[in-house]
C-alpha cells in the first residue's frame, strides 16, 4: 500500500468514509473546519449525506437521527462545540445508539485559546453528557493512528450500540503526515451493516406493535430505566478486554512517564534522547483512555522506579487523576504540564526526568 | 352488520391513554394514524417525538418512533429522512419544544426545505412540566412561570409559527388548523394528509400547526376549554391555509 | 538523522505552501518521516504564519521541535522571533529584500536570497516562495531537485499557466542556494 501525505482532519474523515460512514452533520469551529469541508466534497462522491448543522446541538442530533436509522454516522468538532454536543451524545448513548465523534481539542475553558490542547480528559472519559454514561476513547498520537482508530471505532461502536470517542488534540488535526488508508467497503458490505440493524434502526417495520423500532432515550418507568443502566454496565464492564496500550521501554525503567496523544508521542521520542543519556527513562501511553490500562502501571517493578511522571497538555492536570489511581501511592508522581495552546516541549519532559534521575 | 368505522390499529389496543381528559394530544395522535392507515404508510412511517406530553404517546403508536432531545425533532427528523429517503418521516411536537428550546432546530429544517412533515401542536402552555409560559402563551393568561399572567412588556408577545416561518422561502406548505370542533377535526386531518403528500412528492418542508387546549393546566374543565380556545386562542391563532405551493 | 525546519513570514507569502511542497516531495519519493504542521493567526488576511516541517529516519516525536537545524525567514519580525530557535551551526534562510541581515549571532550560517525583488522581477510577486523552496533545495540538498519539482508540478495541475513561471522561479532559487553551498 502505498503512503499519502495528509492532514489530520482530512484523514480522519477519508478513513470514516472507508469505514462506511455515510453520513455527517457538524458545525464549523477551529481547529477542525477540515473535517466538514472534507465530508462536504467526498459525501456526495459516495452517496453519502453532508449537512452543515445550524449547530453543535442541531448536529448531534441529526447524527443521532441517521444513525438511528442504521446509517454510520459520525459528528466532530472541537472542545466547546464538544460541550454544546453532550445532549446528543448522551442520547445516543441512552438509546444505545451507536456513532462515532472526534473531538480535535483545544484550550479552554471557555472560548479558550484555538490552539492543540489536552484539556476534555476529564469530560471524556469521565462524563461528556448527563447521566454517568460511558464510551470508549480513543487518543491517537499520530495521523497514522487517528486513520485506523477511526476506521475501528465504527466497527466497535456497532458493536456495543454505543457511542466512541475520537479524542484529538490540535496538533494531531492540523498535522500532515504520510498515512496508509484502510481499504473503502465496498457498497455491499455497508448494505449488509445497515441491513443487520434493521430489527431495531427507525426503517419502517409492519405494523406490530412488538415489531416496532422504538428509539428510547429514557423509561417512564423506573423498574425499565433500572434495567437499561444495568445492562449498560454489563457493557463498560466488558471493554476491560478492549484495553490498548503501549508500554516503550518500561522492563527496567527508572522514571517512567505518562502520557496519551500528541504529549505521548513527544514523550516518546524525550524517553529515546534520554536513554542515550544513559537514564533509564521509559513510557506508558493509554490509546484507549477508556477503558483505562491500569494494569501497565501494576506492571512496573516499583523497587526500581523512582517515580512517575505524568505530562499533559492542561493545567490543572486532568489525565494524573486516573494516573493517581493506577499507581495507588507506589511511587511519587510528578507532573510536567502546559497549557493554554502550547504545545509540550521535548526539552522540558527530559528537564523533568533529569530532575527526579539526580 | 357492516362495520363503518374502528379504530386505528396504528395504537395499540389494549392501552389505555394516559392524556388528560379534554386533551388534543389523543385525537391528533387518531388522525395521524387513521391518515398512515388509509395512504398506506404505515411501514414507512417514523415518528420523531418531541419532549413533554407530546412524547407520551410513543407508549401507544406501533409505528416505528424515535424520542428527540428536546426541541430537536426536525435535527433527528433531518438525520433519519436524508439517510433513508423512503421513509415518512415526520415530528411531533408541542410548542415549547417547537417554537422555544427548537426554535433554531425548527426554523433551520424549515429554511434548508427539508422533505419532512411536521405536527406542532400549540396549546399556548408546557403540559407535562405543569403549566409554565409558553412562547405561544396569550396575553393576560396565568402560568406558574407567568402568575400575573403574560405581560408584554416582560415577555412579548406570543409567537405565531406559521407566519414566521412563511418569512422563509423554502417551505411548501404552512397550515394552522384546530381540534375544537368535529369539522376542523376533519380539517386537521386533511391538513395531516396533504403534509404527507407533500413528502411522498419530495415537495419539501410541510407544517401544520393544531391549535389545542390544555384543560389542566389551563385550569377549566374539557368543555369551558373549548370554549377558550374559540373565544381567546382562535382570535390571536387564526385558522387557515398560510401557504400551499 | 533528523531535520527540524521552520518557515516563518506574513500571511500571503506562501510560508505554508512552501512547507507543504518540501514535506509532500519527502513523502512521495522517500520512505523517511515526515510531518508539516501549521500555525496561524487567528486572522484570515495578514498577520503572521509560520509552520514547521520534520523529515526524519527514526519516527518523529515532535512535530513542533524546541530547536531548529534550519530556519526560513521571509520577513523582520519572524527574524526576532524564531532566531533564537535555531541550534549553533544551524543555516538560517533569509529573504534579504526585506530582512535585516542583522540576526545578533555569530554561531549560524546565513544564506541570503532577495526572494521579493526577485520575484517583482519576474513580473509575479507571489512566487517568492518558490523561489526560496528552490534556494532551501539547492543549499541543504535535502530531497532531490526533481522530486520537489514534481511536487510542484503536481499541486500546480490546475493551473497549468502558471508551470513555466514557477519552474523559472525553482531553478533560479536552486542556482542561488547551490551557489552559497
Amino acid at each position: 500500500m502505498s503512503r499519502v501525505f495528509m492532514k489530520g482532519c482530512e484523514a480522519i474523515a477519508e478513513a470514516a468514509v472507508r469505514a462506511g460512514c455515510r453520513f455527517f452533520a457538524g458545525y464549523p469551529i477551529t481547529p477542525q473546519n477540515e473535517i466538514p469541508e472534507y465530508f462536504a466534497r467526498r459525501m456526495p462522491e459516495v452517496s453519502g449525506t453532508f449537512v452543515q448543522g445550524e449547530s453543535e446541538v442541531a448536529s448531534i442530533s441529526m447524527v443521532y437521527g441517521a444513525a438511528s436509522a442504521g446509517t454510520r454516522a459520525m459528528t466532530s468538532s472541537s472542545s466547546p462545540g464538544i460541550a454544546l454536543k453532550s445532549e446528543g451524545i448522551s442520547y445516543c448513548a441512552a438509546a444505545r445508539i451507536p456513532m462515532v465523534y472526534s473531538n480535535i481539542s483545544r484550550g479552554g475553558p471557555g472560548v479558550g485559546s484555538i490552539q492543540p490542547a489536552q484539556m476534555d480528559y476529564l469530560q471524556a472519559t469521565k462524563a461528556s453528557g448527563n447521566g454517568g454514561f460511558e464510551m470508549m476513547v480513543f487518543a491517537p498520537a499520530s495521523v497514522q493512528e487517528a486513520v485506523d482508530m477511526t476506521y475501528k471505532a465504527f466497527d466497535y461502536a456497532d458493536r456495543d450500540r454505543n457511542p466512541v470517542l475520537i479524542l484529538a488534540d490540535g496538533v494531531i488535526g492540523t498535522m500532515m503526515e504520510p498515512v496508509v488508508l484502510p481499504e473503502m467497503k465496498t457498497e455491499e458490505e455497508i448494505n449488509e451493516i445497515k441491513n443487520a440493524k434493521k430489527v431495531w434502526s427507525c426503517t419502517g417495520h409492519k405494523l406490530d406493535y412488538k415489531n416496532r423500532a422504538w428509539i428510547e432515550p429514557g423509561h417512564w418507568l423506573t423498574s425499565d430505566m433500572q434495567r437499561a443502566n444495568e445492562e449498560a454496565e454489563k457493557l463498560y464492564e466488558s471493554w476491560k478486554a478492549d484495553v490498548m496500550v503501549e508500554e516503550y521501554e518500561t522492563e527496567d525503567a527508572e522514571v517512567v512517564i505518562t502520557a496519551y496523544g500528541i504529549s505521548a508521542r513527544i514523550a516518546k521520542s524525550a524517553v529515546n534522547i534520554l536513554r542515550k543519556e544513559g537514564i533509564k527513562a521509559g513510557l506508558i501511553r493509554p490509546i484507549t483512555l477508556h477503558p483505562f490500562p491500569y494494569d501497565s502501571f501494576d506492571k512496573l517493578d516499583y523497587k526500581k522506579v523512582k517515580a512517575v511522571l505524568d505530562v499533559e497538555m492542561s493545567i490543572p492536570a486532568q489525565f494524573v487523576q486516573d494516573v493517581e489511581i493506577a499507581i495507588k501511592d507506589r511511587c511519587p508522581i510528578h507532573t510536567c504540564l502546559c497549557s493554554g495552546g502550547n504545545i509540550m516541549s521535548r526539552e522540558s519532559i527530559i528537564e523533568a526526568v533529569r530532575k527526579i534521575y539526580s | 352488520m357492516e362495520q363503518i368505522y374502528a379504530r386505528t390499529k396504528t395504537i395499540q389496543e389494549d392501552k389505555v391513554s394516559g392524556f388528560c381528559p379534554g386533551c388534543m394530544h389523543g385525537t391528533v395522535m387518531k388522525l395521524i394514524g387513521e391518515v398512515l392507515e388509509e395512504m398506506d404508510l404505515v411501514d414507512k412511517a417514523v415518528c420523531t417525538l418531541g419532549i413533554g406530553c407530546c412524547g407520551l404517546q410513543m407508549d401507544y403508536i406501533a409505528y416505528d418512533n424515535i424520542t428527540s432531545p428536546h426541541g430537536r425533532a426536525c435535527a433527528v427528523a433531518t438525520g433519519i429522512k436524508r439517510s433513508n429517503p423512503d421513509s415518512l418521516v415526520f415530528t411531533y411536537q408541542g410548542d415549547g419544544d417547537f417554537a422555544s428550546i427548537g426554535l433554531a432546530e425548527s426554523v433551520s429544517a424549515a429554511n434548508r426545505g427539508e422533505n419532512i412533515s411536521v405536527i406542532f401542536i400549540n396549546n399556548g402552555i408546557y403540559g407535562m412540566t405543569g403549566g409554565q409560559m409558553a412562547p405561544t402563551t396569550l396575553v393576560g393568561m396565568k402560568a406558574s412561570t407567568a402568575p400575573n399572567g403574560r405581560d408584554p412588556k416582560e415577555h412579548g408577545y406570543p409567537m405565531h409559527m406559521c407566519e414566521v416561518l412563511n418569512e422563509l422561502t423554502a417551505p411548501v406548505y404552512l397550515e394552522r388548523t384546530s381540534c375544537n370542533t368535529p369539522g376542523n377535526v376533519v380539517k386537521t386531518k386533511k391538513a395531516i394528509r396533504k403534509a404527507f403528500q407533500n413528502q411522498l412528492d419530495g415537495k419539501g418542508f410541510s407544517m401544520v400547526e393544531v391549535v389545542t387546549s390544555c384543560p389542566t393546566n389551563w385550569g377549566m374543565d374539557a368543555l369551558k376549554a373549548l370554549d377558550y380556545i374559540e373565544e381567546n386562542m382562535l382570535p390571536e391563532f387564526p385558522l387557515g391555509v398560510i401557504r400551499d405551493r | 538523522m533528523e531535520t527540524n525546519l521552520c518557515v516563518a513570514g506574513f500571511g500571503g507569502q506562501g510560508v505554508m505552501t512552501l512547507g507543504k511542497f518540501l514535506a509532500t516531495a519527502t513523502c512521495d519519493s522517500t520512505d523517511k518521516n515526515v510531518t508539516f504542521f501549521p500555525s496561524y493567526g487567528a486572522e484570515q488576511r495578514g498577520g503572521t504564519a509560520n509552520c514547521f516541517v520534520v523529515i526524519s529516519d527514526e519516527a518523529v516525536g515532535a512535530p513542533l521541535g524546541d530547536v531548529m537545524d534550519d530556519l526560513i525567514v521571509m520577513n523582520g519580525p519572524s527574524l526576532n522571533r524564531f532566531i533564537k530557535t535555531l541550534k549553533p551551526g544551524g543555516t538560517l534562510f533569509i529573504n534579504s529584500s526585506i530582512v535585516s541581515e542583522e540576526t545578533g549571532r555569530t554561531d549560524i550560517k546565513v544564506v541570503k536570497a532577495p526572494v521579493t525583488e526577485m520575484a517583482l522581477e519576474m513580473g509575479n510577486s507571489k512566487v517568492l516562495n518558490i523561489i526560496m523552496l528552490g534556494v532551501y533545495i539547492g543549499f541543504t540538498g535535502v530531497v532531490s531537485p526533481e522530486v520537489v519539482w514534481d511536487t510542484i508540478e503536481h499541486k500546480l495541475g490546475k493551473k497549468p499557466k502558471l508551470l513555466p513561471l514557477n519552474k523559472e522561479a525553482f531553478e533560479k532559487g536552486l542556482e542561488m542556494g547551490r551557489s552559497q553551498r
